[in-house]
């Protein structure tokens, strides 16, 4: 019997009182933003929001709880922007949105900061749900950076894996991870580095003892890419419906996914809301046309939902919630 | 030189050569304005409409005189009327709803509206803006106006098939903006279409959009394009078909790594070419502002380039975003005498191109 849990990709918008506060405290620079050392003041505020955020969750009923990524003020590229012998410099665009980050050079050798891991540990101490844990996949965040140091495409790929193998091994327990990968569909890996983008998320995955899920959005993923994917030791794959659905079914009927799958359902990047009754016929619609066997359904927003506004985001994750309820009542 | 700029060159100019000193069109509010704002909002303050629009008049008239002094050739009120480039026009058209902001980045948030219903003109959105702005000052005055692209990309659409739909309903609107403008006097228009760096492969839109919005626009009015933080080499050349004079391009921020881009064909147009970060705090010196604007110089001849900060300047300290003015017309000045005094080799390729003009 397939069990959908209601999932987020994380990366949640502050709540609007820390929104205000933070750029009061912070500023509006690139100086300003965070570099894994800020002082008491905005660590509170952090404290603030993350317990808010957690509860907002729990309240919608989200099956897995996140921390909600807060301070990752770089997006995906956080890890990176708080570990040592990295320079943040320009800002640059964020994938294909209005939204920027500061360009991670790495300068030296890289090492696990433990940022993350303490930020989940803080998570932990607030909820009794079961916890996600969110990291960038490595392809994507080699793909945001720029190497300084390790000279070529693949010793610097394996080093950003072996830089996020050790965060993982850092974290508390969680429930599950979700590596976030939309590079692989935004500046999918050409031959060659697209099996070593499979082992590199192999990597990764096996450095924690928890469900992975690599999650794949704005677009569908190249069949080459998609099925060298497939050889890497995930639990399920994820999948952007709203973006494209078709070429995703297509790879799904040709090379088949893994035992669970991670379904992006609701649009992180537009207001309009679902309702449940639709999230469930989409998940029902995806089992239909895989003619899956699915162990676990993950049923989420397909990107980040930091780019809603916070009365949508808090509609979009209990619209997921209800639409994960239904199924379990029916089932 | 390319299109209608020998009208903005001031009457006074010292230098044989004129490179047009120019804005984005954002500028920092001054602190008191913020004050008067939040007291406009305040239910219990005694503190209303009239006081409210009093209080946009001296910051607009502050800001444009902060804009003389500084010697800039065209000003603007630094959008003290504005709140931000997207959210002020969606206020005025019908059809845009609010619920709340997100982030650009870091700290900057923006009150992304919804596209909620078919956009329509509503209210009036910048013939006060600009009627006020000629009447405190002796320069030309430049109006940034954000472009429907943008207007429709940076919003959520939940009303219209396509971006590309609702770009179009939009650029009608701001064709008719446009017009309003032209009769009141204005003679230099900026279209602001930050979205198209984002989105390089809908250039074909951006030039549909445009084509719609310089119809009916006479001869004299220059005609700009502000482009911002993207990847040039997606637009480049083909956005030198088109219909305007100007591009004014972000470049500071990126150390010029993209300035061969503009090599590669020749730069048609006038080039108004970012020589001061717009997100860095610390005010560029006038010898390093010059190595920039001769940057510049490489791609065009003196004749087609305008100086300009990489983009709006709303988010530096106010007393930064004056001294990055100041030493970016003195840059400009000094460039200009040592190419009357022969000092200074252009070396754009088009530089004989356009001598005709």
């Amino acid at each position: 019997m397939t069990q959908v849990v209601a999932a987020t990709p994380g990366l949640f918008p502050l709540p609007d009182w820390a929104k205000d506060e933070l750029s009061r405290l912070k500023g509006h620079q690139k100086s300003d933003l965070i570099s894994g050392d800020e002082g008491p003041e905005i660590v509170d505020a952090y404290e603030r929001a993350r317990e808010e955020v957690v509860g907002v969750q729990e309240d919608a009923g989200l099956d897995l709880v996140t921390e909600g990524q807060l301070r990752w003020d770089d997006m995906i590229a956080h890890p990176l922007a708080v570990a040592d012998n990295v320079e943040t410099r320009g800002i640059v665009r964020y994938y294909n949105n209005n939204n920027f980050y500061r360009e991670p050079v790495v300068t030296g050798d890289l090492e696990a900061s433990g940022d993350v891991a303490a930020e989940l540990d803080a998570a932990a101490g607030l909820t009794d749900a079961d916890l996600q844990a969110v990291l960038p996949g490595p392809y994507s965040l080699a793909d945001l950076a720029t190497d300084e140091h390790y000279g070529d495409e693949a010793a610097f790929l394996d080093a950003i894996a072996d830089f996020l193998a050790a965060e993982a091994g850092q974290f508390p327990d969680v429930d599950t991870l979700f590596l976030l990968e939309p590079s692989l569909v935004e500046n999918a890996p050409g031959e060659g580095a697209d099996e070593r983008a499979s082992e590199a998320i192999d990597k990764v995955a096996s450095a924690i003892d928890a469900n992975v899920v690599a999650h794949t959005y704005w677009g569908s993923i190249e069949e080459k890419v998609y099925a060298h994917l497939m050889d890497a030791d995930v639990d399920a794959i994820g999948f952007d419906l709203i973006a494209d659905h078709e070429q995703t079914v297509y790879n799904v009927q040709e090379y088949g996914t893994k035992g669970d799958v991670a379904l992006g359902l609701v649009d992180g990047q537009n207001t309009l809301v679902e309702t449940p009754e639709t999230i469930r016929e989409r998940v029902e619609w995806f089992v239909e046309q895989t003619d899956g066997d699915y162990d676990t359904v993950y049923a989420t927003a397909n990107t980040e939902l930091f780019y809603l506004p916070q009365n949508k985001f808090e509609a979009k994750i209990a619209a997921l919630a209800d639409a994960a309820a239904i199924e379990e009542v029916e089932a | 030189m390319t299109g209608p700029r020998e009208q903005f060159r001031p009457e006074d100019h010292d230098n044989d050569h004129f490179l047009l000193t120019s804005v984005v069109g954002s500028y920092p509010k001054p602190k008191w304005h913020d004050r008067a704002k939040e007291l406009f909002e305040d239910p219990d303050a005694d503190f209303g409409e009239k006081e409210w629009e009093e209080a946009k008049d001296d910051a607009a008239k502050l800001i444009t005189e902060e804009h003389e002094h500084a010697g800039l050739d065209t000003v603007c009120d630094g959008e003290m009327r504005r709140n931000e480039m997207v959210e002020y026009f969606a206020e005025l058209i019908d059809g845009y709803e609010f619920n709340g902001r997100v982030k650009v980045w870091g700290h900057n948030y923006f009150d992304k509206p919804s596209i909620e219903s078919e956009v329509e003109y509503g209210e009036e959105w910048l013939v006060d803006e600009y009627k006020f702005t000629s009447s405190v000052s002796d320069r030309p005055v430049k109006v940034p106006i954000t472009g429907p692209y943008t207007l429709a990309r940076w919003a959520f659409n939940e009303a219209y098939e396509t971006t590309e739909d609702a770009t179009y309903a939009l650029a009608d609107l701001v064709n008719e903006e446009i017009e309003r403008l032209v009769d009141a006097g204005c003679k230099y228009i900026q279209i602001d279409e930050p979205a198209l760096a984002q989105y390089e492969d809908d250039h074909a839109i951006v030039g549909e959009a445009l084509e719609r919005i310089a119809d009916g626009v006479p001869d004299d009015v220059r005609l700009g394009l502000h482009v911002c933080y993207g990847d040039y080499s997606r637009i480049y050349p083909e956005m030198l078909d088109y219909p305007v004079h100007e591009y004014d391009l972000e470049l500071a921020n990126g150390d010029y790594e993209q300035l061969d881009v503009f090599k590669a064909d020749e730069f048609t147009k006038d080039f108004a070419m970012g020589v001061v970060d717009a997100h860095v705090a610390e005010v560029e010196s006038v010898e390093e502002i010059k190595e920039n604007i001769k940057k510049g110089l490489e791609v065009v001849p003196p004749e087609q380039l305008t100086v300009s900060p990489d983009c709006g300047i709303k988010l530096l300290p106010r007393e930064v975003a004056y001294g990055k003015m100041e030493n970016m017309v003195q840059a400009a000045r000094e460039i200009e005498q040592e190419l009357d005094a022969g000092e200074i080799e252009v070396r754009a390729g088009g530089a004989e191109a356009s001598a005709d003009d």
